[in-house]
């Protein structure tokens, strides 16, 4: 039951930020369907390793896998696809907390959070780069083996 | 001569209109520069450089004479990933030779004078909707759906509204998270929502910088440090504005 309303609002909340960013409207429901997954592999993940920055690498990995092919076949920048499906990835949250642990004084807690902001953010980026990486590596595997 | 010349002006006319519009509408520092490179060597131009950092572009052609270089500053950003794409289907045009010189300047001007934006209802609809859905992402409860999405809504209008009045950005995020703490804070009091933090989370995840943030260390991993660098500081400051917002409230109450 949980895991439904998951799917549902994670759905949503990413073509709601597809709105926001202006992606073209025929691209709406794939980047909720990409958001969605996304935040499903993060979820199930960092509920049974207990690890978010390993759950955010494989989610990111699959938003980038997924975007690149998405973005091959419809001939759009990638940006639209990976920008919606990453939002909910993305330590927002986080980075809210820490900054305001920095304004209530308390350095060390906001040192912490911020520690881990860059952590999971770092591990978005590393999925983003490693899976721009492999789709370059399959597709020369391609070219020298038609 | 004279002719190549305005020739050579001419195509890095339209690279730079190209990647400024691509820049102001969130495209990627590296995807800038190579679109630009592509659509000048599909005009002839084999030797370009382009240098684009988040706040200005400098493009140089080589060509029989000396080499031409400009510069464009870059002073307001968003994201409008409908322009990106566009701009996207335009270079693809180019290179695969179906439009001219001509042409494509024509169809970049009109193209960087268009408002293509959701209408302001819908992109608040949007905002209040996925406000409350981050809430219960968060693990939030589902009592609190409709307070999350009142303050998310009314934070993004006030983002919007000052936004177009007061052109200092961390401004105006600042007042918005200040509207979204203080609502929040009065819908928990009359008792229609209960965990306070889990609403103010939801509601100001329409502000948060986290795509900066993860673009800044995609920058630079991939060697792009300028950019990385101010993409970075620029993602601190709103994460500073918002969250000075949000303490202003709760120091208050």
């Amino acid at each position: 039951m949980d895991i439904i309303g998951q799917l549902i609002t994670s759905f949503i909340a990413t073509a709601a930020f597809g709105v926001i960013f202006n992606a073209p409207k025929e691209t709406l429901v794939k980047c909720g369907l990409v958001g969605m997954g996304g935040w499903i592999i993060y979820y199930i993940a960092e509920k049974y390793s207990g690890d978010p920055v390993l759950a955010t690498l494989g989610a990111t990995l699959f938003v980038g896998i997924v975007s690149q092919e998405l973005a091959k076949f419809y001939k759009t920048p990638v940006i639209i696809f990976s920008v919606a499906g990453i939002i909910p990835l993305v330590p927002g949250g986080l980075a809210y907390d820490t900054m305001r642990n920095f304004v209530e004084d308390d350095y060390f807690q906001a040192l912490a959070l911020g520690a881990k902001v860059t952590l999971l953010s770092g591990s978005i980026a590393f999925g983003l780069v490693f899976s721009e990486v492999i789709n370059q590596v399959v597709r020369k595997i391609k070219a020298v083996r038609p | 001569m004279e002719n190549e010349k305005t020739l050579t002006y001419e195509i890095m006319e339209v690279c730079l209109l190209a990647g400024k519009i691509m820049l102001q509408s969130g495209g990627e520092t590296y995807r800038v520069e190579d679109t630009m490179m592509r659509m000048a060597a599909a005009f002839g131009i084999e030797n370009s450089h382009s240098y684009v950092t988040p706040t200005g572009i400098i493009f140089s052609a080589e060509g029989a004479e000396p080499t031409k270089t400009k510069l464009i500053r870059i002073s307001t950003r968003s994201t409008d990933l409908k322009k990106v794409a566009m701009v996207n289907s335009i270079s693809r045009r180019i290179t695969s030779g179906e439009l001219n010189l001509e042409s494509a300047l024509t169809l970049l001007k009109e193209l960087d004078a268009l408002n293509v934006t959701f209408p302001f209802m819908v992109q608040v609809a949007a905002a209040s909707i996925a406000s409350g859905c981050f809430m219960i992402m968060f693990m939030g409860e589902w009592i609190d759906f409709i307070p999350a999405m009142l303050s998310g809504g009314v934070g993004y209008i006030g983002f919007l509204y000052f936004h177009r009045y007061i052109p200092v950005k961390f401004f105006s995020e600042f007042l918005a998270s200040f509207i979204i703490g203080l609502l929040s804070f009065f819908l928990v009091k009359i008792g229609a929502g209960q965990q306070l933090d889990k609403i103010i989370i939801g509601s100001v995840m329409t502000l948060v910088p986290g795509l900066l943030v993860t673009n800044a260390v995609r920058d630079l991993m991939a060697g792009h440090l300028v950019s990385g660098l101010s993409k970075g500081a620029e993602a601190l400051l709103t994460a500073f504005a918002i969250g000075s917002g949000i303490a202003v409230v709760l120091s208050f109450v």
